[in-house]
Parts: structure tokens; sequence; C-alpha cells
């Protein structure tokens, strides 16, 4: 039941006491209301414009977000109201499908933001009233349209794919020329001997001087050799390439019926039927007639000319505009010769034998052509020849602009194709040249941190705070997060830098660098946050120059010290990290912990009342035998890495449980 | 206000529900039919509707506006058990000529049949709605002259006691 009747539905239920007299059961009892609140309103703030309903308004539809509790995700308690960061354009139409009961689409929106937003809002696009609906479903078959364009080009444009069989990489080569020099070569070759072979058959009839004898002999005959070996040479490329392609075509029936393999087919077939019976002289004339199916060879071209192949598409796809063209032709036709035949009977020496004869008359007619050679003679003839000829400009005139509106749809959108091809290109540029620079950065930071690293070996302090870049808070979290990724596979992104080199070190390389970065992220995040707080985390920095894990977990516990804004995003990377951590855990194998025990008792109280209580976990990663690590404390108890393993479990519970 | 019985509250919400399903704060009998019908989708509910509309159009205007709506509503939620009558014979009466004929019963009595669409169980009989209408008259027409008065009618539907269900309706 549509909600604009809702309103009327205490007016029927009330026009019901006209059945009381006659009912002949009691009636049932009516459903009592619950929460009769009175009706209030509600303000929505949609991105700074205020929107005001009624809140009945909106239950009207209890399963979208706006008529359900849902919205209450976004109520503001400061203000007292709903705020959406969302299009206010937009909600416009949607507020008022809960007024009216119709949901519009504007036009001049964009059918996938209007459908976002649609989404966002809970409502299913099929409720669209009629008025719009129809512009609604244009529009997105259109987007869909693109869309799979998009995606097969895409596809058809992906990048190697090495696990391709040779039968493969022919068929493709033959599909498309552009993927390789050796098609492209094959491509313009097969191109210039179709070229060849056409020409050679018009030329072939053309008159080329006299024999002795006086007989105009045309070159095909004079020059019969230099023909026929044109001809040989021809006909072998086009049957090497029609073998080719038989054989790398991934479904050899379905190739075979496709209609470009009939033309080759055609094209090639009178040569060969030609050498088979040279010998017979009887069939010599059926054997010229033949020679007419060369001419198909042009249609081969249609495989190097997109234009062509439009062409032919556009033709197919108007299949019933020219079926119907050519009825009405017909009929015309047999009318007007018809009529033409019996005016013209009477006189004399006419033309016009019979109907059929007069079927050429009408068609000449019809189409303005107007050869001459067929006239009417009589009065009445001229008049109805003058009609025939009006008409047939109309009918005419009908189907065209059908045929040529599909054509240029059809022409369009592939110049469309080609223009998104390109634009695309310089997307993937841009992207690439983005991708590029954040990883540049990633890899600066990390060799800040292992300059950091050496600084901090040297003992001086003071220097750390120039090394460290101002790099925002965003952009260490997104480090800390390509960190934790690196961390997680075991990889690591590749530096330029050959002292840096991560890639061939082994992983307890990996984990100082990664530890030095993380120094630096903690130092650096803690620093923009608490300035003030700095020391007493910088001189536990100092005793801790162990590349172990535990400087994670003194991010963490900074962060609770310091921390008042750990903004959800932080702790949810702190999250994310533990639960890497946690998973890496069993792969690795312990120790390192024994060395995080000075660091970790004096973190521990701070731990305990942090409110991410994961505060330390200890990944035993392995011994670093670097260098670096000697100057380390020496290493604590084990009885210390079980305590921390028992934490590190119940740990990893709170981590689910948050 | 002073004619109905709703407050003014009431008469708020109720005016600005009417006015946002007809704009023109006019309902012609087609719209109401169509509103009407909305209600019960596996029956025909036009005759019904039909006189449901010549029930509430009180002034005979061929159209309900607001004062005509509000007024039947307020008859049917507030009025009393004798106002609430008085407003259903006038429902049965087709003509209004103050007397309800088996004739009008019996069409009244199709027109609600007819709400309840083909698919019912038990099956709808033809001659359900003559069944029904000749059980009323039994009971009605007191003095069998044929036509049932307002006076009978008062006084059949206050014995039989059924009017407990008229204040479930509100």
């Amino acid at each position: 039941m549509a909600a604009g009747v809702a309103a009327w539905l205490p007016f029927a239920r009330a026009a019901a006491i006209g059945w009381m007299p006659v009912a002949n059961c009691p009636m049932p009892l009516a459903p009592t209301e619950k929460n009769k609140r009175q009706d209030e309103l509600i303000i929505l703030n949609v991105s700074g414009r205020r929107f005001q309903t009624w809140r009945t308004t909106l239950e009207r539809y209890p399963d979208t977000l706006l008529g359900s509790t849902e919205k209450e995700f976004f109520f503001n308690e400061d203000t007292k109201e709903y705020f959406f960061d969302r299009d206010p354009e937009v909600f416009r139409c949607i507020l008022n499908f809960y007024r009216t009961g119709k949901l519009h689409y504007p036009r001049y929106e964009c059918i996938s933001a209007y459908d976002e937003e649609l989404a966002f809002y809970g409502i299913l696009p099929e409720i669209i009233g009629d008025c719009c609906y129809e512009e609604y479903k244009d529009r997105k078959r259109e987007n869909a349209e693109r869309l799979m364009d998009d995606n097969d080009s895409e596809n058809n444009q992906e990048g190697s794919m090495p696990s391709l069989s040779f039968r493969q990489t022919m068929w493709r080569a033959f599909e498309n020329p552009h993927t390789s020099t050796l098609a492209l070569v094959f491509y313009y070759v097969t191109g210039f001997f179709i070229a060849v072979s056409v020409i050679t058959n018009v030329v072939e009839t053309v008159p080329c001087g006299t024999v002795p004898g006086n007989k105009e002999l045309p070159c095909g005959e004079r020059y019969a050799v230099a023909f026929f070996c044109l001809d040989t040479a021809c006909v072998m490329i086009f049957t090497v390439e029609y073998l080719l392609r038989l054989f790398a075509a991934p479904s050899r029936y379905r190739f075979i019926r496709s209609v470009m393999s009939i033309i080759d087919v055609v094209a090639i077939m009178p040569y060969y039927i030609g050498l088979v019976m040279t010998n017979n002289e009887d069939v010599s004339g059926a054997f010229v007639t033949l020679r007419v199916f060369r001419v198909f060879r042009i249609f081969k071209f249609s495989r190097h000319s997109q234009g062509l192949r439009i062409l032919g598409y556009t033709l197919k796809s108007c299949a019933s505009e020219l079926g119907f063209l050519l009825f009405s032709l017909t009929m015309a036709i047999i009318i007007f010769a018809t009529v033409m035949f019996y005016a013209e009977k009477g006189s004399s020496a006419s033309k016009f034998t019979s109907i059929p004869a007069s079927f050429w008359y009408t068609i000449v007619t019809m189409t303005t052509l107007g050869y001459g050679d067929m006239v009417p003679k009589t009065i009445a003839g001229k008049i109805f020849g003058s009609i025939c000829s009006l008409s047939g400009v109309l009918v005419i005139a009908l189907p065209v602009p059908v045929i040529v509106s599909n054509f240029s749809r059809i022409y369009h959108q592939n110049q469309r194709a080609d223009k998104r091809r390109a634009q695309k290109k310089a997307r993937l540029a841009r992207i690439r040249v983005a991708k590029t620079g954040s990883s540049n950065a990633y890899l600066h930071s990390k060799r800040n941190g292992l300059l950091n690293e050496a600084l901090e070996l040297t003992g001086s302090t003071e220097d750390e705070q120039h090394m460290t870049k101002g790099t925002s808070l965003i952009e260490s979290q997104h480090h800390h997060l390509l960190h934790c990724l690196e961390k997680t596979t075991g990889l690591s992104y590749l530096v330029d830098d050959p002292l840096l080199s991560v890639r061939t070190s082994t992983i307890k390389n990996h984990e100082f660098i990664d530890e030095q970065l993380f120094e630096q992220n903690c130092m650096e995040s803690s620093m923009q946050n608490y300035p003030s707080s700095r020391s007493p985390s910088l001189s536990s920095h100092h005793g801790l120059t162990t590349s172990c894990c535990s400087r994670r977990n003194k991010k963490t516990t900074h962060l609770p010290n310091s921390s008042v804004p750990a903004t959800r995003l932080r702790s949810m990377q702190e999250l994310s990290t533990i639960h890497i951590q946690c998973s890496e855990q069993p792969s690795l194998t312990t120790s390192r912990s024994s060395l995080n025990m000075k660091s970790d008792d004096g973190l521990r109280p701070n731990c305990k009342t942090a409110q991410i209580t994961t505060a330390i976990i200890s990944i035993p990663t392995p011994p670093a035998l670097t260098p670096e690590g000697e100057s380390r404390p020496p290493p604590s108890s084990p009885a210390h890495s079980t305590n921390i393993s028992t934490t590190t479990t119940s740990n990893i519970v709170k981590v689910s449980a948050l | 206000q002073a004619q109905t019985k709703f407050t003014k509250k009431e008469l708020q919400s109720l005016y600005r529900g009417f006015k946002s399903e007809c704009p023109s704060g006019r309902v012609d009998e087609e719209t109401f039919t169509l509103i009407y019908a909305q209600f019960f989708p596996q029956g025909d509910a036009s005759a019904y509707a039909h006189f449901l509309f010549d029930a509430f159009d009180a002034d005979g205007s061929g159209a309900l506006c607001f004062e005509d709506f509000v007024g039947g509503l307020s008859v049917l939620l507030r009025g009393t058990v004798q106002e609430k009558l008085n407003w259903a014979f006038n429902l049965y009466d087709i003509n209004k000529d103050g007397c309800i004929t088996k004739e009008e019963m019996l069409e009244i009595m199709k027109s609600i049949y007819d709400m309840m669409g083909r698919c019912t169980l038990p099956a709808l009989r033809d001659s359900a709605p003559a069944e029904h209408v000749e059980l009323f008259f039994q009971k009605m027409d007191r003095n069998g002259d044929g036509v049932v008065t307002f006076e009978e009618f008062l006084e059949t539907c206050q014995q039989v006691r059924r009017l407990g269900g008229f204040g479930a309706t509100s």
C-alpha cells in the first residue's frame, strides 16, 4: 500500500462503521495505539543545509535509513539535529519522496552519484516514479554499457599474460595487430596483398593496347603470365593466412562459421577451382564467372578498417528498418508497375510490354534516376509516372534517417571508446607518478629512520629532532601501515639506495630498519602531539636501542600516555598492528623478548592503565646479529618472556573483543 | 472547529494530511475511489466507495472538501452512538428518502461483498448478498412494510448490542 494513502487509512477505518449494522459476526477489536507520540519536527542537517520535516513523514518508510532507528547514528547531541555529510541537492529529491511518495530522478544529476545516494539512504531505485523511470533506466543502461566497454578494452589491453600457449598468442596477434611487431608486420603485409589483388583484378580488364591483328586486348590476356603469377602469389598468401587463422582459432567450428572466414574462403576458391578446371573447356565459361567472386577480397579490408566494420555492424543492427524499406518499396513498385502497364497498353510501340518490364521503369523513377530508356507516352501514363516519382522520394526518405542515426550512434560510441582509452592512459600515468611519489616518501622516511639510528648510536640525540622531517600525522600513519604490511609479508619495499638495500638482507635487518622507522614515527607523532611529555619517553628510548618489537609496544603505550586524542584511526592501526604481530608470533623464533625486559618493566605500569590494553606484545623476533645489536642491554630472564607471552595471549583475546 | 469534536491540534494534523494527499483541497469521486480501492486490493471497492462518497459528501457538491471530510470523521470517531447510527443509516439510504428499501440494501450488500473479492473462504456464493439482506430485513423490519425506517433501524441496532464494536473502531 502506498504511503500516500496511509493518511486516508483512519478515514477508511472510520467508514467501516457502515458495516456494523449488517455484520453477521461481531467485529474484531481494533488494535490499540502504542506510544501515541505527538508529532514533532526533526531537523536534518545535510552538509549545512537544514531540512525540517515531521517525524511521522519520515516514518512512513521504516525500511529506509531515515525511517528507521538507523538515523540515530547521525544524531548530533549538541545541536539536536541529524547531520548527514552528503549532497544536499540529491537529498532534496529523497526528502520529497518521503513527503509525496514519489521518487523523482533529476536530469542534471549524474547517474552513479544518484545511485550511491539512494544506496546510502536505503531506497531501492525501483520506486522511482513513472515520470522519471525511463530517463533513469536509459542513463543507467548507458552507464553500464560504458563500463562494459571500459572493462572490455581493459581486458583486451591487459599486459603480458605469460601463461598463453603459442596458439593463443597467435590468435591474439591476429585479432589485435598492436600486440606485437610481428603481428603488425603481418597485418600490413596482408593488407598490401589484398590491395594488390584487387588492383590486378581491376587492371586485368583494361584494354591494353593492340596486338598485331587489330584487336584490342585487355591487359589480362596480353600479359597473362604476369597476371597469373601475381594472382598465384596473392592467393598463396591468403591461403597461408587462412590456414594460420584456422589453426590459431580457439573454436574452430565457430571460426569457420564466422563472416570473415567465409569471405576468405570465397576469395580464394575461384583460383583453386580454376586450377582444377583449366583442362576442361566447357566449363571455362563458368570459371570466368567464378572470377567475379574474387572481388570479395575487398571485403577482407574490413579487418583492417574500423569504419567498415562499423558500417557492417550498423547495417546488421538496422536490419528491421532495412527490411521495412525493402518491403514498402516492393509494394509501391508492384502497384505502380501495374498501373503504368495498363496505362501504356493502349499506346503503340510502347516499351511497357509486360508488368515485369514496367518494374524497371518504376524502380528507375522511384529512385529518381530517370534513365529515359522507358518513357510513358500517353497522358494517363505521364500522370501516373509523375505520381510515381513523387511517392518514390517519400518512401525512400523515411527509413533512411533511422539508419543514419543508428550509424552515428555506433560511430560515436566507438569514438568515445577510443577517447576513453586515451584518457585512461593519461590517468594511469598520473596515478603511477603519484604512487611513485608516495612510495618515495615512505622510503625517504625509512632512510631517515636509519639515519636516526646512526645518530642515536653516536649519542648525538639533539640532532634527532633536526633529522625528523615534518611529515604529517596522516603520512606517518600511512607509513606505519606500510610498515605493518612489510612486517606481515616479510618483504620490503625496494629502496634505491644500495646502502639501504633491504631486499637482499635477512629478516632481522628488516626488523632493525623497521624499528627505527617506528621509533621515528613514535617520536614524530608524540612530538607532534605532546611536546611536553617527551623527555621521559625519549630517555627510555635511549635505553632501548634494540630493534625489537617492543618498540611497537612502546608506540602503543606512548599513546595512552600522551594520549587523549588517540584518534580512532590510530587506535585501529594499533589494533591492526598488534593483530599482525600476534599472527606473526608462531612463525618467528623467540628471544628478542628477553631484550625487552628493561623497557618493559618501566612501561608495564603505564600499559596496565592504558586503554589499549594490548600493550605489551612481544613478537619474538630473531636475534639481531647486526653490530648495532651489540650495544643493546643484556638479555633478561626467560621467565619474563613467558610472562609476556601470557599477556600476549590475553591481549589477543582483548584485541578481538575490541 | 465548533462543529466538530476535534481539538485544534488534531484538526491541524488532519488538515496537513488531507492537504498533502490532495494539494488542490478537494477530492473528486474518482480519486476517492482510487484511494479507497488501495485498501482492498483483492476485491472491487468501487461500488462501496461510491456509496461512501455520497455519504460523506454532505452538501452534495460532487467533491469532498475538508469540511465534509472532517465532519464525517468527527461523527464516526467522536460522535454518540446515535449519531453514528444516523450516519450508517444515511449511508444505506442511497436515495436519501428516509427509508431503506430492500433494493438499496441489496446494492449495499453486494458492494460490500464485492470488496471481498472472489478468493474467499468459504467460497462466495452469488446468492450470499441476497440471503444476508433477507436476514437483515427480518431483523430490522418491525412492521413488515418492506422498508426500514430510521426508528426501526435504531431500535434494532441498540437491541442487538453490537454497538460495543463501535467504540473499538475509533
